[in-house]
């Protein structure tokens, strides 16, 4: 680890820290504003919901929570901070060391006397704590709306720090697996495309979950490891399919090392 | 000891070639010529050296350690000035300067300073608004900086002006007599023949030739054309002049030998006009190795 690189780094993403951080503010304060007159209409909520098609209910996670609970309401609005964070985390991880290469500035990092793990190291440290800094502010901004919202409602708290500390698996996951493919394709001229296919790939893949049949591919994505209506369904996580998720995370960081050492940086074309 | 040795580098990219073979030394003190057209091999080369590409086969040691597994204890001894510069756009070109300064163990502010000086840096302006030219200078004083020892310059002097290659010369010319070894990659003839001491010539891959400068220069074509009314290509037999071709009225030839005997033919001729320039690098790949 090399603190200049890993301050350089982190810097460099600040402004994209921040304007994640407000965006996830806005989202939780005026999706979770709702939850009173939500919670009031419960019943007719609830009538209107059976009214939907089952299929329906499922891809949206809503057939499994409780729209009228703290944390009912609370997971729902999750989903989408998922989705946020997850693209946020992808596009950390697939510009990891593209941006880099394509801006050709790879050639000025690594003539540096730093090995690539050192180097690799300090950029994914970098990259989580910039992951951290959002989660921070979404653990601060979700106390804080549940205790200005949350009206008489009671919750259980520790269920809620389930939710916010599984931001952190999914997050590691999508930017190790973000590192990883930009490291095996041939070259990631932008990484936005990227990313968001990962996300809303993953996304979806979670929310058809069961329409493949015996095929269970569901288990790949981190949307079913951390989905979060089962995790305030049984106030606990899955734990196979958390151990999944990590051991996937694993392979890719791993595989990342192993790519990278070996890696010829392109030349400018 | 040789400050580079390479030992039959080869690289491949997947099936293309990139370098085939390479052998040479650099021993220390020396501004080591690497010469060659564009695509030949120059650039594969040094990032070979510096470890930014890993070699197909072969070996390559820089201050006696293996390039693929010592990198960084080299480059903590060397500057690199690449062919096509780009640095984080966003950046000031003072940030810029530190940033690559905070990689070495030593206090790079001093020199910073003075080498800006000489190259007329304007350290305040965004790397994102300078000129090729500029961009280059930043690349000058990155790559010295922290004074190493050896030098990699890959075509250093494309986009700057002739008064700023000449200042660079002399930057580069003092480097080397405070004992800095220098490899010097370019494709023009002229200014490696300048500078170096010693010069490789890199041709599809290959090392076509190392040789003392002197002897490439005792060796080497020169391009004569005349003009006038009474010229005769059958007539011009003249020992070392090849490639003979008369077009208007103008004879083209390329000569190698003494150049006073072809100065002692000529002024017994009655001609209107008289060149003798170099060769391109073309040229000379194509009529030195025939």
């Amino acid at each position: 680890m090399s603190a200049n690189i890993f301050n350089f780094e982190f810097r460099s993403r600040l402004r994209s820290v921040l304007i994640w951080s407000l965006a996830l503010t806005g989202i939780i304060f005026f999706c979770f504003s709702i939850f009173q007159t939500f919670a009031a209409q419960a019943a007719l909520m609830n009538e209107l919901l059976a009214k939907f098609p089952p299929a329906l209910l499922e891809a949206f996670g809503m057939n499994k929570i409780d729209m009228s609970t703290v944390l009912g309401f609370y997971a729902f609005v999750f989903t989408f901070i998922q989705l946020c964070l997850a693209i946020q985390a992808g596009n950390y991880g697939f510009g990891l060391v593209s941006i880099e290469e394509n801006e050709m500035t790879a050639d000025f990092l690594l003539s540096k006397p730093v090995s690539r793990t050192q180097l690799l190291t300090s950029k994914l440290l970098a990259a989580l704590s910039s992951l951290a800094v959002t989660e921070l502010v979404v653990w601060v901004v979700s106390f804080a709306v549940i205790t200005i919202f949350r009206d008489s409602y009671e919750y259980q708290s520790g269920t809620l720090v389930l939710l916010l500390v599984s931001m952190l698996f999914l997050q590691l996951f999508f930017m190790s697996v973000g590192l990883v493919i930009s490291l095996l394709v041939k070259r990631v001229r932008s990484i936005t495309p990227y990313s968001l296919g990962l996300s809303f790939g993953a996304y979806v893949l979670a929310a058809f979950s069961g329409v493949f049949g015996e095929v269970k591919l569901e288990y790949i994505t981190p949307f079913k490891h951390l989905d979060p209506a089962a995790i305030v369904q049984n106030a606990a996580y899955n734990t196979p399919l958390l151990i999944l998720n990590i051991a996937i995370t694993v392979v890719a960081l791993a595989s990342s090392y192993w790519i990278y050492l070996r890696r010829d940086i392109p030349v400018v074309s | 000891m040789s400050i580079i040795e390479v030992n039959q580098l080869t690289k491949y990219y997947g099936k293309s070639r990139g370098i085939v073979d390479v052998s040479f030394n650099i021993e220390q003190g020396e501004i080591f010529g690497f010469i060659g057209p564009n695509g030949a091999g120059k650039s594969t080369t040094i990032r070979l050296l510096l470890s930014l590409i890993h070699p197909s086969s072969g070996s390559a040691r820089v201050f006696g350690k293996d390039v693929t597994t010592q990198g960084p204890e080299i480059r903590s001894d060397i500057g690199y000035l690449p062919s096509e510069i780009f640095y984080y756009e966003g950046m000031k070109v003072n940030d810029l300067l530190k940033y690559s300064a905070s990689f070495y163990k030593k206090d790079c502010s001093e020199r910073s300073r003075e080498l800006s000086e000489i190259m007329e840096l304007d350290l305040n302006r965004r790397i994102s608004d300078l000129s090729l030219g500029n961009k280059k200078k930043v690349g000058i004083v990155q790559g010295l900086q922290h004074s190493p020892s050896l030098l990699f310059l890959d075509e250093p002097t494309s986009g700057l002006d002739p008064l700023m290659q000449r200042k660079f010369f002399d930057l580069v010319r003092a480097e080397n007599t405070r004992g800095v070894t220098v490899f010097f990659s370019s494709h023009i003839l002229g200014e490696v023949q300048r500078l170096c001491t010693r010069v490789a010539i890199i041709r599809e891959g290959k090392i076509v030739e190392v040789s003392d400068i002197r002897s490439l220069q005792k060796n080497n074509y020169k391009k004569i054309s005349l003009t006038g009314s009474q010229l005769n290509v059958d007539e011009f037999g003249l020992p070392g002049a090849t490639n003979i071709r008369a077009e208007n009225g103008t004879l083209n030839f390329f000569f190698r030998g003494d150049i006073n005997t072809v100065l002692e033919k000529i002024s017994a001729l009655k001609i209107t006009d008289l060149t003798i320039e170099e060769p391109t690098l073309e040229e000379i790949f194509m009529h030195y190795y025939e």
